[in-house]
């Protein structure tokens, strides 16, 4: 066991942590976040120069060949500082669909358009009934000659407007909430038929619904039996959003020791004061926990042991939900007004983790779903 | 970064559950597993049975006995003992004075200590504690007055942890009444045969007889019994205390407890099904494994971080997370495993080790389970209790 990154993984690490810390400053983000795509293309760009978007594909379909590890890396950084681009949404969802789906002409096309930053994705799973449930699906498919028609709607679709193409989860057949009949579909995000309406998200960030009337789309692997497949992609986006949510936490976890160094009241800097620094306490042992059972996640992430890496999911992300929410809620009250204010990076970090807990699945969606099977701890 | 265990430290764990099996007496397994406390004979029975194999004092340095095993293999070797489950060494003689000896004893107290620590020879008990010093320690009062080749002790010791069976109490002593607080204690080793010593238990609130008050009365104490300098006892405990933390997870122990609340969950009944059936249940069950997961990678990196840096003698003070965390999960567990037992819980046992062991209420298994809940209590007081611990990162870690 070997927790060390190694000379390649501390590499990654530090340049894209020094691009972020000349280029996602907090007015930086401002300014990212008020171009109409709500984010910044000359950082999108960085990053695919960077290697960033190539980095979880396999060599032979155009990528890095990186381990769940370097995206954790990447995404810790990425949630460190904010960051608005679509990488998750085009790299770990899209790609994560291609790489569980997609046949070898798919990826042959679209995996070195990701790698190169010209293609973005966005996967449409979520609808207005479906909640938390991945095979709770309303969106109907139906046979066209070799393709497929897509009619129904889909609801915060992450970086659905900034999107080229949709991998939309479609029903072609069964009833709504049956595992079976589950499909993985491939549109292109202008085709007739779609209409996307993009919205500010509670993070900075942008989503979309979109409404398909009847739209042309080509399957995604088995379009009868599809749902193995996203929730492998699912299972695999849990431990880079904790990742994310852990390059998060840590800030907000330094914004606040440093406020109660800096702040004064009664005469001393507020941090004297023990109550106070038991919560900061509180905090840092919520962090620590939320970053070993992101490792383990980590670890898990590529395990085809599907029933082992569904439990590592639904700990890591009831963990990092409940944890989340020591920290924010504590990085608020330990800063006071301040930490009321727009104006100020805490509070910011705060709706991040905050939504990061709304996204395939919260604390108790994942804590009841782990409880029903048979355990972190099934005799080893 | 590769966080699976090498196949190294996978052969190396298959051994130990094998040494475990075919070495450990079945009647002290089912002891542990029954949530009895041990006496005496049981853990000297198990001491000797690893000091035979040289495995009971594996942390220790090898020219004083230990194995020689990085600090990888020491956590699985003390994770594989606490699920099978086997007995805990006696903390007091291999975590706590055996490492004050070997780092800051001299070569006389070495000889004359160590092996007989490894080999449960010796019993050992904890003198710091007293009346007026619990969290705050350095505030003792005990003090040892050098007449001669004498120290002269008096005072009062307490909470002093299965002081009925030991032969050896290690304390601090106010050597210096006029020094700064932490600056006049000294650490000395003490037989408890010595005349002035007299032990008086005290019942906890499981009906238990851990612990107990220690009187010290004119006991007189040669002075190569001083360990280290005078008047430096205090480094020396800081010493003892940033170890004790180290152990004090118990991860494997809290594992082996959940396995066993699973098991008896499903042999209780609770609405005409199984309490394991109960989704209630099984979602308290689930978060707490989720914590002991997150704790187990917690442990796994501190375990590595200490690889890494060799033995500094110094702890992690991120080490103090295991402390909070690990007894937090063991008071959960302890909990959850009183309430498999509902009504069950209830009847109060009044035979102890010494005395009857009849259990007149069916089912046998849940007569431990209320006392192992109310004893537990004490694993957020001891050790430097949870509020301490906080102390401790807030400054060391957080530098506030």
């Amino acid at each position: 066991m070997d927790f060390d990154l190694t000379d390649e993984q501390s590499m990654l690490k530090d340049s894209l942590d020094r691009l972020l810390k000349d280029s996602y400053g907090f007015e930086q983000r401002r300014k990212h976040m008020a171009d109409p795509a709500g984010y910044s293309a000359e950082m999108w760009n960085a990053y695919a120069e960077m290697g960033l978007m190539a980095l979880p594909f396999a060599e032979e379909d155009g990528g890095l060949a990186g381990t769940p590890v370097e995206t954790m890396i990447v995404m810790e950084s990425l949630g460190r500082a904010l960051a608005l681009e679509p990488y998750f949404a085009t790299v770990i969802l899209g790609g994560g669909a291609l790489k569980a789906a997609g046949s070898s002409d798919q990826k042959a096309e679209l995996i070195p358009q990701i790698a190169d930053g010209s293609l973005k994705l966005a996967l449409a799973h979520t609808e207005r009934n479906s909640r938390y449930d991945l095979h709770h699906v309303e969106t109907q498919a139906t046979k066209d000659g070799d393709g497929w028609r897509l009619t129904g709607q889909k609801s915060v679709v992450l970086h659905g407007e900034a999107a080229d193409r949709l991998i939309v989860v479609a029903r072609t057949g069964g009833d709504i909430r049956d595992e079976n009949g589950i499909g993985l579909f491939l549109i292109d995000a202008n085709a007739d038929g779609v209409t996307r309406r993009g919205y500010a998200t509670q993070d900075g960030s942008r989503a979309a619904e979109i409404s398909l009337d009847n739209v042309a789309a080509e399957a995604l692997g088995a379009p009868e039996n599809g749902l193995p497949a996203l929730r492998k992609v699912v299972d695999g986006a849990i431990a880079p959003l904790a990742a994310e949510s852990i390059g998060v936490m840590s800030a907000m976890n330094e914004l606040t020791v440093d406020y109660l160094k800096m702040r004064k009241q009664f005469g001393v800097p507020i941090g004297a004061f023990q109550v106070l620094q038991h919560k900061a306490v509180d905090m840092y042992v919520a962090i620590e926990q939320a970053r070993s059972i992101t490792l383990y996640a980590t670890m898990m992430a590529d395990s085809d042991d599907a029933e082992a890496r569904a439990q590592a999911m639904h700990a890591a992300k009831a963990e990092i939900g409940r944890g989340g929410r020591i920290v924010g809620e504590n990085a608020i009250q330990l800063h006071g007004g301040v930490g009321m204010t727009m104006e100020y990076a805490v509070g910011h970090y705060f709706k991040r983790m905050t939504m990061i807990d709304t996204q395939f699945g919260d604390s108790d969606f994942h804590l009841r779903a782990l409880a029903r099977g048979e355990g972190l701890f099934k005799a080893a | 970064m590769d966080l699976r265990y090498t196949n190294d430290e996978l052969a190396f764990r298959d051994e130990v559950r094998a040494f475990l099996k075919d070495n450990l007496p079945e009647e002290i397994r089912q002891k542990m597993i029954d949530g009895e406390s041990m006496d005496k004979q049981d853990l000297v029975t198990w001491s000797r049975i690893l000091n035979e194999k040289g495995w009971a004092v594996p942390h220790w340095p090898t020219e004083y006995g230990g194995t020689g095993w990085d600090p990888m293999r020491q956590y699985i070797f003390l994770e594989e003992t606490q699920k099978w489950p086997a007995p805990q060494p006696l903390a007091f003689g291999v975590n706590m004075v055996g490492p004050v000896i070997y780092t800051f004893g001299n070569e006389a107290q070495k000889k004359r200590y160590l092996p007989a620590i490894a080999n449960l020879d010796d019993w050992w008990c904890q003198g710091f504690s007293e009346p007026g010093a619990g969290s705050d320690l350095a505030s003792l009062k005990t003090r040892a007055v050098r007449e001669g080749d004498h120290y002269v002790v008096n005072g009062q010791k307490t909470w002093t942890t299965l002081a009925q069976y030991a032969d050896w109490i290690f304390c601090l002593v106010r050597t210096d009444p006029d020094a700064k607080k932490q600056s006049g204690i000294s650490f000395l080793l003490i037989d408890m045969k010595t005349p002035g010593i007299e032990v008086r238990p005290i019942v906890t609130i499981d009906g238990g007889r851990e612990i107990n008050e220690v009187f010290l009365t004119d006991v007189k104490v040669p002075v190569e019994n001083l360990v280290g300098e005078e008047n430096k006892g205090w480094d020396y405990a800081k010493f003892l205390l940033g170890n004790e933390r180290t152990n004090i997870a118990r991860i494997g122990m809290s594992k082996q407890r959940i396995a066993r609340i699973r098991e008896l969950a499903a042999k209780e009944m609770s609405s005409g099904r199984p309490l394991i059936e109960d989704e209630r249940f099984r979602e308290k069950l689930a978060s707490v494994e989720i914590d002991l997961k997150a704790l187990e990678l917690t442990q796994l990196r501190v375990v590595a971080a200490d690889a890494k840096r060799g033995n500094t003698g110094k702890p992690d003070p991120a080490s103090s997370i295991l402390k909070i965390k690990g007894s937090e999960i063991q008071q959960a567990t302890t909990h959850l495993l009183m309430q498999v037992m509902g009504p069950h819980a209830l009847p109060y046992h009044t035979g102890d080790a010494d005395g009857s062991n009849e259990l007149p209420i069916e089912p046998d298994y849940a007569a431990t389970a209320a006392p192992g809940y109310f004893n537990f209590r004490k694993v957020s007081i001891y050790g430097g209790s949870n509020e301490i611990q906080k102390n401790i990162i807030a400054k060391a870690v957080l530098g506030l």
